[in-house]
């Protein structure tokens, strides 16, 4: 390989499984891009990650990171993050997935993991649309857009999932979009460093379906849409913290706080009750 | 009051099955349980809840059984040995991950303490309702290994031989009970680690570089690299290639790997199957039977040969998948025929109907929660010798 072909993330990249599935324009590859580049900077070690995704378009990013990664089942990446950070707290556990993987078919879980502080970092895609199978309505999609199984226009409601993470009680909670690779890349490292159960929202585009049924324009127009339209409001209540696809999205980071998490508290528990301080349940 | 447990349990005790289920689960290795509370397999996770922080391990409550098999799908992954216990409504719950757990050859443990069905059905009462449920629950092809305990003791055996056998074969391994064994207290010898037979996951002994994470060995097993060892490994429930690799619309890498993943139980069948024969030798009758109603078959056998002097035998199976086809093909040849007794309304049946060779087999369905009584048993062996003998 030339010297010309070689990026700087290639390295935290299974380059072989390249070119990925996304489509032109797509918001994943930033968002992972993002993802990569937080890793590089806090300067962790690729041996020391986990990765693990559910189904869908974002599922697929396991599949092309250079660490140890898991595609599970549909709405299942959460408890089986859970598992591997539980059997191995030293390793950083990342959940990387889509709004309806998480939400819809996992969104029991989600609440659940943030409820026991359980340390992980979320990082969730909002497309606002089940991507992989074709652009149908989910619990992201805005009221009155369209998709194909909301052709007369969305009558549901969607979350405000910030809202959502902060209240089942996750200790840090963030949105972006990706316009604001800068951000996302800073809140990520933070996530990657927080003790308990991190949330990252990233606000991402869906070119070849939900813009494309919404009439929302071409890629390059929906980027400079969402850099002109975020505004960052840290620290605001995430209930206020809205998004408008056709008007303001609010984004920033939401909450920073501490509270017990559930590794420490579980390994404090081992530690009384065997009589031993183990620092995983392998023995490395 | 009951004395404070030590890390291991030696010698006679008398407990539950679900008791002793979770004390075979600890010797065996088991380090990490996540469950979800149902009748009447509750008191596994309640033991396991006070036991595994005593002998450093992890239980932990989730919020479903959708949950609990995908955690010990992760924490396997990550080199635990990890179990959940269930019954009926949260087994149906768990098929898509057992599903994942043989497609990613995941060794793990799941305990279905049987009760009444369909739906929520019988919670408090036995039953063998989830047999065909056991073997053909989760979609595509595949093969399951399940064991059948008749007894306490065979709750802590069994549970011990379950793990066993997943970490040989990589594979989900069943532990079908049902609600009489889990919650009956008899007389159980418990074992330590060093007593015992313990299998571990082969490792892989090549470097990262050059380890390929399904490619098999001669046995089609392949070694198994966990989370955080270095070899930065990718699995997935997709169709993938031996790197691990999705390759899902490729028909041949789909057919050598389904096939891979039947022919690793499918070609080891006489080395898995453990069978309990009794009074077989010159039996003309044939009594199959696993779990809780084999211990009315025993003493239903005994009366029919001592009191009778009829030429009666029992087949107890103790591993109910996968199925002894050419064991009982041949069994079929020298004997006149078959008497199944199930706590269902017709499920291993089948199977025994299936290499029968046209030798009549006749089957006592048993639904509603009670056990087949000896008697009942015994006017059945009779009727059958009247018939055929």
């Amino acid at each position: 390989m030339s010297a010309k072909n070689i990026h700087p993330l290639d390295n935290l990249l299974r380059v072989e499984r390249l070119p990925h599935i996304w489509c032109p324009g797509c918001g994943i590859g930033i968002a992972l891009n993002c993802f990569l580049r937080a890793i590089d900077e806090l300067n962790i070690d690729m041996n020391k990650v986990a990765f693990v995704s559910g189904i869908g378009c974002s599922g697929r990013a396991a599949g092309y990171v250079n660490c140890d990664s898991f595609h599970t089942t549909h709405g299942r990446a959460i408890p089986l993050a859970m598992g591997i950070k539980v059997a191995r707290p030293d390793l950083h556990v990342v959940v990387f997935s889509g709004d309806g993987d998480l939400f819809a078919i996992g969104g029991n879980h989600f609440i659940h993991a943030a409820r026991r502080n359980m340390d992980l970092l979320v990082i969730c895609i909002n497309n606002f649309n089940y991507g992989m199978t074709g652009g149908q309505v989910g619990p992201t999609t805005p009221f009155k857009s369209y998709t194909t199984t909301s052709p007369y226009g969305n009558i549901e409601h969607p979350f405000n999932l910030v809202h959502l993470a902060a209240a089942a009680g996750a200790v840090y909670v963030a949105r972006w979009t990706v316009a604001h690779p800068i951000q996302l890349t800073k809140s990520i490292e933070k996530g990657l460093k927080k003790r308990g159960f991190a949330f990252i929202e990233v606000i991402a585009p869906c070119i070849t379906l939900f813009a494309r049924y919404n009439k929302l324009g071409p890629a390059s127009e929906i980027m400079t849409y969402l850099k002109r339209n975020s505004v960052i409001r840290n620290y605001i209540d995430p209930l206020k913290a809205e998004v408008n696809v056709k008007g303001k999205i609010v984004v920033g980071e939401f909450i920073d706080t501490e509270r017990p998490d559930f590794i420490s508290e579980l390994y404090k528990l081992i530690e009384e009750k065997a009589g031993v301080k183990i620092k995983s349940l392998v023995s490395t | 009051m009951e004395k404070k447990f030590s890390h291991y349990l030696k010698g006679n005790f008398f407990m539950q099955g679900d008791e002793a289920c979770a004390e075979g689960a600890i010797v065996a290795g088991c380090r990490l349980f996540a469950g979800y509370p149902i009748t009447p397999s509750t008191e596994i996770a309640e033991r396991m809840a006070r036991r595994l922080p005593e002998v450093g391990g992890v239980f932990i409550q989730m919020e479903d059984e959708l949950a609990s098999i995908a955690l010990i799908i992760g924490a396997s992954y990550a080199g635990v040995k990890a179990m959940t216990a269930t019954s009926g409504p949260g087994f149906s719950l768990m098929q898509e991950n057992i599903g994942l757990a043989i497609m990613t050859e995941t060794p793990i443990v799941i305990v279905n303490v049987m009760r009444g069905g369909p739906s929520t059905g019988q919670p408090t009462k036995a039953s063998q309702g989830d047999i065909m449920q056991a073997r053909w629950g989760c979609h595509g092809d595949h093969e399951i290994i399940a064991l059948a305990p008749y007894s306490v003791q065979e709750m802590f055996d069994l549970t011990i031989e379950a793990f066993n056998l997943a970490e040989q074969y990589r594979t989900p391994v069943i532990l079908l009970t049902d609600e009489i064994i889990g919650h009956m207290r008899e007389k159980v010898v418990l074992k330590l680690p060093n007593e015992v037979k313990i299998v571990n996951r082969k490792k892989p002994n090549v470097p990262p570089t050059i380890y390929e994470p399904f490619k098999p060995d001669e046995d089609l097993i392949p070694p198994m690299a966990c989370f955080g060892d270095g070899y930065r490994i990718h699995v997935t429930g997709l169709t993938h290639d031996y790197k691990g690799i999705p390759k899902s619309v490729d028909p041949k890498v789909h057919e050598l790997l389904v096939k891979r993943l039947c022919d690793k139980i499918r070609l080891n069948i006489d080395k898995i199957v453990k069978i309990d024969e009794r009074f077989m030798n010159d039996a003309e009758i044939a009594i199959v039977t696993y779990g809780t109603p084999a211990r009315s078959a025993i003493r239903a056998v005994r009366i029919a040969r001592k009191e009778y002097g009829f030429k009666v035998g029992l087949i107890r199976l103790i591993t109910v998948w996968p199925f002894p086809f050419n064991y009982f093909k041949k069994l079929s040849k020298r004997i006149k025929s078959y008497i199944v007794l199930e706590m269902n309304y017709g499920q291993l049946v089948g199977e025994v109907e299936r290499c029968a060779m046209g030798k009549p087999v006749f089957f006592a369905p048993k639904l509603g929660g009670d056990i087949h009584t000896p008697n009942e048993i015994l006017n059945l062996i009779e009727e059958v010798q009247k018939n055929v003998g």
